[in-house]
């Protein structure tokens, strides 16, 4: 009985003294950001070492740091699951005192007008995504015209005329990139074909490394990915065949494998939106932006690229940027065999973002 | 000489004891570990366990973690005290939130008061179903319980999973895997002008309420602590072990389920794959520090909930992965665990007697 | 390089499954001691990060399997303290093991995202790789695939026909009686459970070794909970064990290639097959009065030296 109490003594001190200890008073209370200073936050589908998609939004950030230096603070959180978890941390990021919160996936999408809702004060910024408010502007990238030259490059090189494409989600951006990729193929090579698999997943390189294995093993000799790691470019190495890095330039990981790779810049928007902050010229926009202003582009073609197909390529890139060329020009036709675009005709925004439609040619179903 | 002898009478206060003792060696380790990781123990777990406190937007979202927390957690601990031991509850909130969600959006666009109870129960009945399962295969065929739960929860996943990326999914959606947004009449009201804190968190109280009662005073509360702790008395008593573990499933899978279609209608709001960071699971741990007492759920599942927010803010303010939640959850476990002998056992020093 | 797609499968289907015979192993060495581990998920992914690290950092491939199954080791005898010394309810213990486990490993393996770690070469084996389908099928697999065969083939035989296999059995059967036989109950499940963590701890350094060259938090995906399903399965039968693990691993593979191929089966109704089957082998054991079906008798009870 008496050692039970000495004990019992002892822990009440201990959880008393904690209890004091811990509750001085918090430190300057930053809930609502009196400092000059722009605080801008990021949150990230997948981890900033992805060397994918995320890895390039991250890039965009330190751009930002690097031109407005003392006047702009900068927060980012990675790995956040397209749930309820996304809502939680961009209100937090809200109301830890951000004045903007770029949320850079499409998945985001519902969280972050919820969250606008909350905070009209704070400006957002969703990438793909649909859904604008006053607070909230949305930004993609013209990613298919990339994908277009990808096509292009795959079209000529392949020797088994199956091309691998591992897609993520059914959602239009990715649809719209298989089909462009599909389009240019077939226009330097009738005969090729493309097997797609969908894993359900933007990051998840055991799921992606397995789906490359699976694609070689099904005849690909080229492989291209609508997911963000780096896995599928490293198993293209391994097996000795071709790839395409995703959004960053992924030679590091298939030095002989990557024959080039679309990159995602967004340096220069990331830039422009800071400085409409810092000036209060910020509206709620919906910007587009492809070869031409630099949000796409395209890594040094690797040295397995033949030089007539790397000038094949630069041609249809030049074309592209100074508007010549659009990577959907009829004659096309929808997969079900019915007319989409007339000979010349070119496809309008509209349908491009609501793309839910393989092209005549693909085999299988979305899901 | 350390010696561990059984104590001949075991107070209630030494169940406190063995509390303060987890939760403090789970701060010193953590600090350690912080420590070793290159930052401040002190200020870094004020910054993770402290300051998400100090706004109402924060009680809000520590109120809105609990809920589920809290309400499976009676649950749970009721079953446990049975000696039926429903590791599956992960599973049947998923279905629960499923079922539910899947009524909800049937009625989609209908007003009325009668949405929400339909809901409601529909999600319970989904989770009671789900619970069902293992209860049949164990009276029938003995099958282990812990086991078939286990692999229904991942079934039960998948099968979210199906209908989300199919006949749930939001036709305006662009087909990405989300349903539609659920409409007003099934959205259950918040509790705070801040946050996500919702009334589930008045429907988890009220659980832990009746589970005290059926505790205490309900005479099927009775019946099922003596099966779990001696079966042979308890066929004396003239007690059915079936009857106690069809209870204990039958209980754990509405309450379940029925967490999990108010984690739907009240935090997210429709249907998505991952409608929960395990919630079932960690459940587990809640009903062990409360140390099976339903009561006692209340203050573990708000301390439980807490840890998810600190390691929310230990990646936003401190840098590392949210996945240091689990590092906390499991140490407290693992100490809890640890320190229960305490309880029943008395550590002495001396000469052997 | 064209091996068939058939060859190509199988071949997939053993790299897929081998991570499932060692974790699977793992678990049968202890539930046959009669200590239900249910923390093999966590044990895998410390067993996949600890490989990984040690590969990332020059170490020769053996060094990293080694370090991968002393990670594995520590780490289950936390467990084993818990559960034979503090008498710890063994269910609560190993979630918690798993939760631990988990967060500790994401902990520290956010440094290594995105490097690549070396992975192990397969083996050209003289006449056998070169045979039409079974050569690359079954003949140019890595050395752990081997090895994961071996260790069935071994354990089968410790457990059946060595007398230390004996006495492991008896005091997963009736642990009293074992005790009162003389035998040391808790050092014998000691030995277990430790062997068990080295185990598992392989098999998920076969992730990060073979599989897939990088390491994300959370990368074993549920097969630490296939493990424990598939010992059930087997009937706690270390050759059954590569049955069902090659059973549990092709659902994955099959459903890759059913979408390439153009078959358009939702891939989830496929990935629930192999714990529906689970279920239906619980059924199916359980109600059998045969003996050696059945689990071992002490499995789950806390055993108390004195009383």
């Amino acid at each position: 009985m008496k050692k039970s109490n000495l004990v019992i003594g002892l822990l009440v001190l201990v959880a008393v003294i904690a209890a004091i200890v811990s509750f001085e008073p918090s430190e300057t209370k930053k809930t609502a950001a009196v400092s000059d200073k722009v605080k801008i936050g990021f949150v990230y589908v997948g981890p900033v070492a992805d060397a994918g998609w995320t890895y390039e939004h991250d890039r965009g950030r330190l751009a930002v740091e690097a031109e407005y230096g003392g006047k702009v603070e900068t927060v980012f959180v990675e790995s956040v699951s397209e749930g309820p978890d996304a809502e939680r941390v961009i209100a937090q990021m809200a109301s830890d005192g951000a004045n903007a919160v770029f949320t850079t996936s499409f998945g985001y999408m519902n969280p972050t007008i919820k969250v606008a809702q909350q905070f009209p004060d704070v400006k957002f910024e969703h990438a793909t995504g649909y859904k604008r408010a006053d607070n909230v502007a949305t930004y993609s990238s013209r990613f298919y015209e990339g994908r277009h030259v990808l096509g292009l490059i795959a079209g000529k090189m392949t020797k088994s005329n199956t091309i691998g494409y591992i897609a993520s989600f059914p959602i239009p951006e990715v649809v719209r990139g298989i089909n462009a990729a599909y389009l240019a193929a077939k226009s330097v090579n009738p005969d090729v074909k493309f097997k797609v698999i969908w894993v359900s997943t933007w990051f998840d390189p055991g799921k992606e490394a397995d789906a490359a294995k699976a694609l070689i093993d099904q005849g690909a000799d080229i492989l291209m990915q609508h997911t963000d790691s780096a896995a599928p470019m490293k198993i293209a190495e391994e097996r000795g065949i071709y790839a395409f890095g995703q959004a960053s330039d992924q030679a590091a990981y298939g030095p002989n494998a990557q024959l080039t790779a679309i990159i995602d810049d967004w340096a220069p928007y990331y830039v422009r939106r800071a400085g409409d902050l810092i000036n209060g010229t910020w509206s709620s926009t919906d910007t587009w932006g492809g070869f031409d202003t630099g949000m796409v582009a395209l890594a040094p073609y690797g040295k397995a690229v033949p030089d007539d197909v790397k000038a094949m390529a630069e041609e249809a890139r030049k074309a592209i940027t100074e508007g010549r060329l659009h990577a959907f020009t009829g004659p096309v036709n929808k997969q079900d065999g019915s007319p989409w675009l007339k000979s010349g005709e070119t496809a309008d925004d509209g349908t491009l973002l609501g793309m839910n439609f393989y092209v005549e040619g693909i085999e299988g179903s979305l899901p | 000489m350390i010696f561990v002898e059984a104590r001949s009478e075991t107070h209630w206060y030494h169940e406190w004891v063995a509390v303060f003792v987890a939760l403090s060696l789970t701060v010193v380790t953590a600090s350690i570990l912080l420590a070793v990781m290159g930052l401040e123990p002190v200020s870094s777990l004020q910054r993770i366990f402290i300051r998400p406190l100090n706004s109402v937007y924060g009680v809000s979202e520590l109120v809105a973690k609990a809920t589920p927390l809290i309400t499976i957690g009676v649950a749970l601990a009721l079953g446990f005290r049975a000696g039926v031991w429903n590791i599956g509850a992960e599973g049947q909130l998923v279905m629960g939130g499923l079922c539910g969600g899947a009524v909800a959006l049937g009625f989609w666009g209908i007003d009325g008061f009668w949405v929400m109870p339909l809901v409601l129960l529909g999600g319970s009945l989904g989770g009671l179903l789900w619970g069902a399962i293992p209860a049949f295969l164990k009276v029938r065929f003995n099958a282990n319980e812990i086991l078939v739960s286990l692999m229904l929860t991942y079934v039960a996943i998948l099968l979210l999973s199906v209908m989300v990326h199919g006949p749930l999914r939001d036709p305006d959606g662009f087909n990405f895997p989300e349903s539609r947004l659920l409409h007003e009449a099934a959205t259950l009201p918040k509790l705070f002008p801040a946050g996500r804190g919702h009334f589930g968190f008045i429907f988890a109280i009220f659980f832990a309420l009746l589970g005290t009662w059926i505790v205490k005073r309900w005479h099927l509360g009775f019946e099922m602590r003596v099966t779990g702790l001696s079966l042979n008395a308890a066929r004396f008593a003239g007690y059915s072990r079936d009857r106690t573990i069809w209870t204990a499933l039958l209980i754990g899978g509405a309450v379940s389920g029925f967490a999990g279609v108010v984690e739907v209608t009240g935090n997210i709001g429709q249907l998505v794959p991952n409608i929960s960071p395990s919630y079932g699971f960690t459940a587990i741990i809640v009903a062990f520090l409360a140390r099976l007492h339903p009561m006692a759920v209340i203050p573990a599942g708000l301390l439980v909930a807490l840890s998810y927010l600190a390691g929310e803010a230990a990646q936003l303010s401190l840098g590392i992965p949210a996945a240091s939640t689990q590092v906390f959850q499991g140490l407290l476990l693992f100490f809890l665990l640890g320190t229960s002998l305490l309880v029943n056992y008395r550590v002495r020093f001396g000469r052997a007697t | 390089m064209d091996y068939g797609l058939l060859s190509s499968i199988l071949h997939a289907v053993l790299v897929a499954s081998t991570p499932l015979v060692f974790a699977g192993l793992g678990a049968l060495i202890q539930e046959r001691a009669g200590v239900l581990n249910l923390g093999i998920e966590g044990l895998m992914i410390v067993g996949a990060l600890a490989g990984f690290a040690t590969a990332l950092s020059g170490f020769p491939i053996l060094i990293s399997i080694i370090a991968a199954a002393l990670a594995g080791a520590l780490l289950a005898s936390i467990f084993a303290l818990l559960v034979l010394r503090l008498y710890a309810n063994p269910v609560a213990t190993g979630l918690a093991l798993t939760l631990f486990g988990l967060g500790l490993s994401a902990l520290a393996g956010a440094q290594y995202v995105g490097q690549a770690a070396p992975q192990v070469d397969a083996w050209n084996i003289p006449i056998l790789s070169h045979l039409p389908i079974a050569g690359h099928a079954l003949f140019s697999h890595d050395p752990l695939v081997y090895l994961s065969i071996s260790l069935a083939v071994l354990m089968w035989w410790f457990i059946t026909k060595s007398r230390a296999g004996l006495i492991l059995r008896a005091v997963g059967e009736n642990h009293s009686a074992a005790h009162a036989l003389g035998f040391s109950v808790t050092r014998i499940r000691f030995l277990a459970i430790i062997t068990g963590g080295a185990l598992a701890g392989i098999g998920g350094s076969y992730l990060t070794l073979v599989q897939t060259p990088l390491f994300v938090e959370g990368m074993t995906a549920g097969r630490g909970w296939i493990a424990l399903a598939l010992v059930v399965f087997a009937s706690w039968r270390p050759l059954r064990v590569i049955v069902g693990a090659y059973l549990f691993g092709s659902v994955s593979i099959i459903q890759l290639h059913g979408q390439a191929l153009g078959v358009s089966v939702a891939s989830q109704w496929l990935s629930m097959l192999p714990y529906l089957v689970t279920i239906g082998a619980l059924v199916i054991i359980a109600g059998r009065g045969n003996f050696s079906h059945k689990a071992p008798g002490s499995l789950g009870v806390t055993f108390r030296e004195s009383k």
